[in-house]
Parts: C-alpha cells; sequence; structure tokens
C-alpha cells in the first residue's frame, strides 16, 4: 500500500495539476453543477490533495459524482484544474480495484459521432459497480 | 604596470556565508599586477570606503577591484572613494560576487572558484583601464510630462512651483484622466470632481504649464538633460483660441449616436464634443470618423452655429518639436477587456457592468444623473452582487497574475455609497480576500459591513446568468458554510482587473525605458530608486508603474517631480566617458562606422596623419564624445579594428574571457 | 540529471550581458535566489551590440564549451537598436561556427529584460544542461592553451 504522500504525489503527477497554485477563491465549488451531491467539495478536494489527506478522497462520493464537465478546470484563475486531480483521483480508485466496468470490446457499439469523448473516457471509469 | 588592489567584501553573512573571502584573497594576491589584497566585512560601510582610501594612499595603487555586490548597486560609491583618495574613478572594477555567485550558489567550494574567477576577470580588466575623464553636456530646463491624469497634473504642478517649464501631453480632448470619471474617493467619500478640478484649473492656469491635450508623443531622441521630442497636435477642427466654450455646437450637432468614452459607453455623445462639462480646456473636438462633414461633406451645422467662428474643418495634425532635460511618465491605467470571461455574462446583460461603470451610474453628471438603476430597463435595483478579482491575481492567460490593489477598497465604497443612498437595496459581496492595507481602509471595510449592513461573502461567483424575467441568476460559494448558492440579482458589478494603459508600450520603446511583462515600466531599483527608470533622465509617475490608488499615486507623482527637478536644477551634467574612439592610424574611412551610429556621432574629418614618418591627409572618423553614449555597435562594425570603446575596449573583454576560460 | 551524475566534465561558459537589461535581469536572478549553475560567468558589456564576433571565437579558442549572449528584448534596447544588430551578426557567426563544427547548441542568443530574473535563471539551466549533453568543446580551442 502506497503512504498518503505518494498518492499525493500520484494524483498531481497524473493530473498535471500543481494544487498548491490555489488561492482558495472558491470559483471551481461556484461553477460546479454536481455541488450539492458531493461530500468534499470541488475547493476542498484542492486542499485535501495539498494536505495530502488522501484516504478521505478515495472514499468520498466526490469522485463518483464529478461530471468532468471541466468548468471548474476552464473557470479556475489559478490554473489549478480541480476536475483533472478528481478524474486523477478516480483513476487510481478504478486502477487499485481492478477492471473498468466497461469492457474495450464494448465501446464500438455505444460510439455515436455527437457524442463528446471524454464522456466515453470518464464513462469508462466512472460506471464501475 | 599597475598597481593593484584587491578588496573582497564579506556582504555580513551574504557573501561570506558561501564564499570563502579569504581565500580569494589568497588567490588575488597571485594575480599579475595585484600588490594589495584584503577583506572586510562591509566594504561600502564608511571603515569599508576609508579601507581603499588609505590602500591607494600607501600602496600607490593605479586600479581598484572591489569583489561585493552588482556594480548596478555600489560602483558608484566606490569610484567616488577612488576619486576622493586621487584616482581616476574609472580605474575601479566590480567583481560582482553576490548576486551573480553567492545568492546562486549552495555550495561553498564552488562558489568560491567561481568568486576568484570573477575576481580574476576583473583584475585583468583593471590591468587594461586607462583613466577616463567625463565630458559635460547642457541641462535644459524644461520638463514633459506625458499623461494628464492626476498623477501628471500633480507632476507637473510640482516641477512647475520650483519655477520650471512643464508641458503636459494628453491624449484625450481634457486633462483629468480616469480620476474624473469617479463619483467618490475612498476612504473619506470626498467628491472625486471636487478635488480633482481645482488641480486641472490650477495647472491649466499655472504660467509654467502648457497643455497640450489631444495630442501624442510621437518621436523622442536625445539623452538625459537634452531630449528632443516631437509631438503630434492632433486637428481639433476647432480654433482654441476663438472658442468660448459655449457648447451649442455640441446641442445642435446631429450626429449623436457615437457611445461616450468618457461614460464607458453607457450613453452616447454628438460628434462634436467635449468629453465632460468640466473638461479642461473648455474646447470641444470634431471626431473626425463619427462627424457627418467628414464623412459625406454635406452638414457644417456646428460651423453655422458656431458665433465665434471657431470651426475649421481644414485644420491640420500638427507637429510641435520641443527641447526637454526631464520626461515623466504618467500613463495610467485602464481596466480590462472583459471579452473573455463569458460566465460572467458581461456581453450579454447591460445590467453586468464593471466598477468603472458604476462610478458613472453614481456620478449626478454621468448617464443616468446619478440614480442607480439598471441599465436595461432603467428600474431601480433591488438586490445587487460585487464580484471581486475578476481577471486579478489570474495565473491563466484570461488575466493579470497581479492583485489590481485598488478594487476591495472601492467595493467598500460602492456597497456603502449604495446601502447610505438606497437602504432598501440589499448588496452582496463575494471576495476571495479583503485586502485593507491603507490608514482607515480597514475601518472602512469594516463599516460597510458593521454600519452599514453589507452581506460579505467569502467566495466567488462561478456564473451569472440572464433569466427572461430580467433578473440575473448568480450561482457562488460560500466557502465557508460550504455552500453553494443560486440567487437571483438585478444587477452585477465586476471589479475588474487594471492594466497599464495600452499605449504605453509604444512609449516605453521611444523613450527606451524597460517595461515588464505586464507591461508596467520598471523602475530602477524596486525598494530604493521607485520612481525612476533605468533609463537616466525618465520618471515614473502613478498607475504606469504599478497598482495604486489616488494618495499613492499622487505621492509618486510628486517623488516623480522632486527627481525631475534635480535634475533640472543641474546646469551641467557628467556625460558617460565611455565612448569609442577612433584610432586614426587604423582607420581607412568607410563610413561602416557612421551607417551603424544610432545617434549620429560619428564624422568624418580630412586629417593630415602621420603614419610611421609618412604623412599624409586621410579621412578619418571622428566621435563627438557629446552624442556618444556608448553602445559599440562601431566597435564592431568597423573592417579595420581602428574604432574601440573606452572602458570596455576589445582588449579588455579579450582579457575577460581570457581570465574566465583560463 | 546530467549535471548530478557527470562529475568529471564541468564546462566553462560565458554569459556576455548587456548593462541594461540582461545583466540586470541577472542580478534579479541572484537577489531571487534563482540558482543555476555555476559554470556560467557573466561578463558584462554596455549593449549586445557590443559584443564583436571575435570575443566569442576568442573563448572558443581558449576553451569555452559554450557562449551565450544576453540582450534586450527587440524594440527595447537602450540604444534603440543594437540588439537588432548582435541578432543579425550572431546569426551569420553561429552559422558559421557550426559549419566548421561547433554545434549549435553550444551558441545562444537570449532576450532577458531586467524584470525576468526567472528567465534568466531558467536559460542558463537550459543552456548549461543542453551544454553538458554536448560535451567538451573540442573544435576550435588551441591546445597550447590547455593547461595539462
Amino acid at each position: 500500500m502506497k503512504s498518503q504522500r505518494e498518492q499525493a504525489e500520484m494524483i498531481k503527477e497524473i493530473s498535471g495539476a500543481s494544487p498548491k497554485k490555489c488561492m482558495k477563491c472558491g470559483k471551481c465549488s461556484a461553477t460546479c453543477p454536481a455541488f450539492d451531491e458531493m461530500d468534499i467539495k470541488p475547493h476542498q478536494f484542492v486542499s485535501y490533495v495539498v494536505d495530502e489527506n488522501v484516504d478521505a478522497l478515495l472514499e468520498s462520493k466526490t469522485l463518483w459524482k464529478c461530471l468532468s464537465c471541466f468548468a471548474c478546470v476552464e473557470r479556475c484563475p489559478r490554473d489549478v484544474k480541480p476536475g483533472k486531480l478528481i478524474d486523477a483521483a478516480r483513476q487510481m480508485v478504478v486502477r487499485q480495484r481492478g477492471a473498468d466496468y466497461l469492457a474495450a470490446d464494448e465501446i464500438p457499439n455505444l460510439l455515436d459521432p455527437e457524442l463528446p469523448q471524454q464522456l466515453l473516457v470518464s464513462a469508462f471509469r466512472r460506471y464501475k459497480r | 604596470m599597475q598597481r593593484i588592489g584587491v578588496f573582497v567584501c564579506h556582504c555580513g553573512s551574504n557573501i561570506a556565508a558561501t564564499v570563502d573571502v579569504k581565500k580569494v584573497v589568497e588567490m588575488a594576491k597571485l594575480e599579475p599586477g595585484v600588490v594589495h589584497a584584503e577583506d572586510y566585512q562591509y566594504m561600502c560601510s564608511e571603515a569599508g570606503q576609508a579601507k581603499i582610501d588609505a590602500a591607494i594612499k600607501e600602496k600607490g595603487l593605479t586600479g581598484l577591484v572591489v569583489c561585493s555586490c552588482s556594480p548596478r548597486m555600489h560602483e558608484t560609491t566606490f569610484r567616488k572613494a577612488a576619486e576622493r583618495a586621487g584616482l581616476n574613478p574609472y580605474m575601479v572594477e566590480v567583481a560582482n560576487i553576490r548576486e551573480h555567485c553567492s545568492w546562486i550558489h549552495k555550495d561553498m567550494e564552488e562558489a568560491t572558484k567561481k568568486a576568484v574567477i570573477l575576481m580574476r576577470a576583473a583584475v585583468a580588466k583593471v590591468n587594461l583601464d586607462a583613466p577616463l575623464q567625463p565630458g559635460e553636456s547642457l541641462v535644459t530646463k524644461r520638463a514633459l510630462v506625458i499623461g494628464g491624469g492626476i498623477a501628471g497634473i500633480q507632476t507637473a504642478l510640482d516641477i512647475a512651483d520650483a519655477g520650471y517649464e512643464v508641458d503636459i501631453v494628453e491624449k484625450e480632448p481634457s486633462i483629468g484622466g480616469r480620476m474624473s470619471q469617479l463619483d467618490k474617493t475612498f476612504p473619506t467619500l470626498d467628491c472625486s470632481a471636487c478635488i480633482l478640478t481645482p488641480k486641472m484649473v490650477e495647472a491649466a492656469a499655472h504660467d509654467k504649464i502648457t497643455i497640450y491635450t489631444y495630442s501624442e508623443v510621437e518621436k523622442v531622441s536625445g539623452f538625459v538633460g537634452d531630449f528632443t521630442v516631437d509631438i503630434r497636435k492632433k486637428a481639433r477642427s476647432v480654433d482654441m483660441d476663438k472658442c468660448t466654450g459655449c457648447g451649442v455646437c455640441q446641442e445642435k450637432c446631429p450626429s449623436k449616436k457615437t457611445p461616450s468614452e468618457f461614460n464607458r459607453g453607457l450613453n452616447t455623445r454628438s460628434a462634436i464634443y467635449t468629453p465632460f462639462a468640466q473638461a479642461i480646456p473648455n474646447v470641444p473636438v470634431i471626431d473626425r470618423e463619427h462627424c457627418i462633414k467628414f464623412k459625406t461633406g454635406k452638414c457644417g451645422v456646428c460651423s453655422k452655429v458656431c458665433q465665434a467662428g471657431a470651426i475649421d474643418y481644414d485644420q491640420k495634425d500638427e507637429i510641435i518639436t520641443q527641447k526637454y532635460g526631464a520626461i515623466v511618465v504618467a500613463t495610467g491605467f485602464d481596466v480590462i477587456k472583459l471579452d473573455k470571461y463569458d460566465e460572467y455574462a458581461y456581453n450579454q446583460s447591460p445590467d453586468v457592468i464593471t466598477s468603472l461603470e458604476l462610478e458613472r451610474i453614481m456620478n449626478a453628471a454621468g448617464p443616468t444623473k446619478g440614480h442607480l438603476e439598471r441599465m436595461s430597463d432603467h428600474k431601480p435595483p433591488k438586490k445587487m452582487v460585487f464580484v471581486q478579482c475578476v481577471g486579478s491575481r489570474c495565473a491563466d492567460a484570461r488575466g493579470k497574475s497581479y492583485c489590481s490593489k485598488i478594487c476591495c477598497m472601492y467595493t467598500a465604497k460602492h456597497a456603502m455609497l449604495i446601502r447610505d443612498k438606497y437602504p432598501d437595496v440589499d448588496v452582496t459581496v463575494f471576495y476571495i480576500d479583503v485586502r485593507t492595507p491603507g490608514k482607515n481602509f480597514d475601518e472602512f471595510y469594516r463599516r460597510a459591513v458593521e454600519e452599514y449592513g453589507v452581506h460579505y461573502i467569502k467566495g466567488q461567483v462561478g456564473k451569472v446568468a440572464p433569466q427572461p424575467n430580467g433578473q440575473l441568476l448568480v450561482q457562488a460559494s460560500d466557502l465557508l458554510d460550504n455552500k453553494q448558492i443560486l440567487m437571483e440579482a438585478d444587477m452585477v458589478v465586476l471589479a475588474a482587473a487594471i492594466e497599464p494603459n495600452p499605449d504605453v508600450r509604444r512609449i516605453a520603446t521611444m523613450l527606451t525605458a524597460s517595461i515588464d511583462t505586464n507591461n508596467f515600466l520598471t523602475e530602477a531599483h524596486p525598494k530604493l530608486r521607485p520612481v525612476e527608470s533605468p533609463t537616466a533622465g525618465v520618471f515614473l509617475s502613478g498607475v504606469c508603474q504599478g497598482p495604486k490608488d489616488i494618495p499613492e499615486t499622487v505621492s509618486q507623482a510628486g517623488a516623480a517631480a522632486v527627481k525631475a527637478i534635480g535634475l533640472l536644477a543641474k546646469d551641467k551634467l557628467m556625460t558617460n566617458p565611455c565612448t569609442a574612439k577612433s584610432d586614426e592610424l587604423l582607420c581607412n574611412g568607410c563610413s561602416m562606422c557612421a551607417n551603424v551610429c544610432p545617434y549620429g556621432a560619428i564624422t568624418y574629418i580630412e586629417k593630415e596623419v602621420n603614419d610611421h614618418g609618412i604623412r599624409e591627409v586621410r579621412r578619418i572618423a571622428q566621435v563627438n564624445n557629446a552624442l556618444c553614449q556608448g553602445c559599440g555597435a562601431c566597435t564592431v562594425t568597423c573592417p579595420s579594428g581602428a574604432m574601440d570603446l573606452q572602458g570596455f575596449s576589445n582588449r579588455q573583454i579579450i582579457a575577460e574571457v581570457d581570465a574566465i576560460c583560463r | 540529471m546530467s549535471i548530478e551524475t557527470n562529475e568529471t566534465f564541468r564546462p566553462k561558459i560565458v554569459a556576455f550581458c548587456c548593462n541594461w537589461c540582461s545583466y540586470a535581469g541577472a542580478d534579479l536572478a541572484g537577489s531571487s535566489r534563482l540558482v543555476y549553475p555555476a559554470d556560467v560567468k557573466i561578463i558584462r558589456v554596455p549593449c549586445s551590440c557590443r559584443v564583436n564576433p571575435m570575443f566569442i571565437l576568442r573563448a572558443f579558442e581558449k576553451g569555452a564549451d559554450g557562449v551565450i549572449l544576453c540582450g534586450c528584448h527587440p524594440g527595447d534596447c537602450h540604444y534603440s537598436t543594437g540588439n537588432y544588430y548582435a541578432r543579425r551578426r550572431m546569426t551569420l557567426l553561429f552559422s558559421m561556427l557550426d559549419f566548421i563544427g561547433v554545434e549549435n547548441g553550444r551558441t545562444r542568443v537570449e532576450w532577458v529584460s531586467a524584470a525576468e530574473g526567472v528567465k534568466f535563471s531558467q536559460t542558463m539551466n537550459e543552456f548549461v544542461e543542453k551544454i553538458y549533453s554536448l560535451g567538451k568543446n573540442v573544435r576550435l580551442e588551441d591546445l597550447r592553451c590547455r593547461k595539462n
């Protein structure tokens, strides 16, 4: 099992985001359409990564409620990319627990030219059980 | 052979902590020409300078190397110390072992090695130094102030009061700048116009001040004490001497659809206009782009109604060339464009406004005569939301990385004024931090909260969505309550970041004044020389140097004025003796150097030379030391190697290269 | 990183900095404590246009492994046009150096303003790393100058 510190580093590495740049303005949480459903709010999520409080993050509902709409990434004035941090944490959980819900073979049937690709990627990571 | 003294400074522990100064001293003693070497705690201190003095006198030193901080910091100090001891000041070289060595290296051995090498390079250079005598240049006793806002006006007044001629160049039709657009000023809430207008009048009436409005600086040449500036006086199409300022032309002008720049586009103005009622000079200009006469040739109403016969459609731009000793830049600021901030719906809804627009709405002379109303339906708002830090403190490309400094206070001011005048209006401010460093600032902000009941919420607005019913739906976060807020508002006011006036880049280039990545002009030293540009003779006043409020701007304007006066008070300036010099025996008269010289300092003369016994008349280059600024462009161009730069000669630089690569 | 691992090779790097922008930028890098390798030694010149191609050839002759020239940004030259001259001269010189075998990576021109301490430090770090990857310069060096 990796230490919390290593896990926090991994979240940063996967996401390519730098949570230390956060100035705690709260614009991510102001923007988030799934805010009410989250237990750890987007702005808190960033602080949790900075504080290396990763276990709580990996248990949180937020991972599965985030829509990956990336409005927070788009509007964050500090270029912190909260959505990508959540994405990265989600990916870690998925990787730790094994296979994805969707098998790669199933995807071609689901493809629809109107469908944003991001949605597929998110779905891949999110609907594990 | 030179007799060189090497002095190594500890700079407290700044140098000594990473550089073994004793070792540098020891190594210095082995260098050719070095007859004396010692180290001391602080070379720049009086005791340190006394050591230099003593060594020069006792050991008969002919050259000096000081291993210390950057020459940009203390070169002058040590040169003066040398001069006092009877040594030519240009026999002093500084090896920069602080900024370029001890502060950036951690390993002692490595830093010491580098310091020794830097010392050697400096010793090598001094070995080839020759005494230089500075020339003199006259100071033109006249100052130019670029920008006629509060910064420019205050600087001009202070310089003029000291008895020097000052010209103000302002690009708009009137002086006054941003401050004239404001309604009230924090934290005392005095009316902006009431305190600014008297200053504008004073400047206009001052016999030492000439104001060029509707004018721009076109070209700058020359150097400190002797700048030559071309000012383009744009055609006003109105005779300044004949116009009485009655205003009839503006009333009768049939073209009234141009958005008013002064009112930030909230209402319109006529094609012939003065920006505002208290404009100075109170002479309108014709905006030729929108004037029917200039567009179609058929109109001429203003000319018909003008009893003074002041309208002159044939007026042409005029170029005024003037000499100045000092130039003060006071170009000020503008608020950033909000095109990239779609989430705030600034472009979608007229009820989302910037704070500067709110100033105009609140102002009795503004588009709504001072009544607080929505710009969409002119109804009074019941609920207002203020958003702070729009575009300030941004790490992304949409905004500015810096804090705009004034927004926290003016937002508190707006909130307070609205609650005071319209107690039934609910005011909510979304903030990241409330920054109130200033005299009576925090008290002011607390009054807004405690006495006036303004709701301050720590959080940001994520989205503003105009609703079909005309309301604005505001989605925001409350970080302390860990809530997301959805609320309806009638008006949203954005505290948009401020940025330097876009023209400043062009002006800085003309002045060769340096500018940072945010387009703020750089000061000569961030702490110790905050109102001077690194370019001699150019001074900075107001927001062109960094975000400031009015009191700070006024005090900086005064400081810039004092610096300018200090320069103008001198009759003569010592010129840099590090100028180019041509060896007449080597010069072949090819004119290459004259072609590259940006100052026209090189001329050619016919002169009889004695080349190893052969006497003949040759065409040779001659450098005018008063014009030469010592850039060295000619030295590299010269195909015969005749041209060299004193103080930075070919041999000296090669000696430095050799010392470093040894 | 090669900088820590390669202990035997320490390059000699000469940086020419113009007095008005880049030297001040280097000072700012220093006062901001932005670390760059000690292999870089700075020579102050009044303007980038003061740098004679001869100086650069001399540096390589004397065993320098890299030479970098820093000046004001185009348009911001204290002497109006000096950096343009420098740019043209260096373009020509560097292509000739490349032709005779001194790799392009060993020479560089960079514009650093007085406010760009960060850029100065970054540039020097990058440049030094590049020189480490290129190794010792053997072209042009006058072997009589070598000590051992």
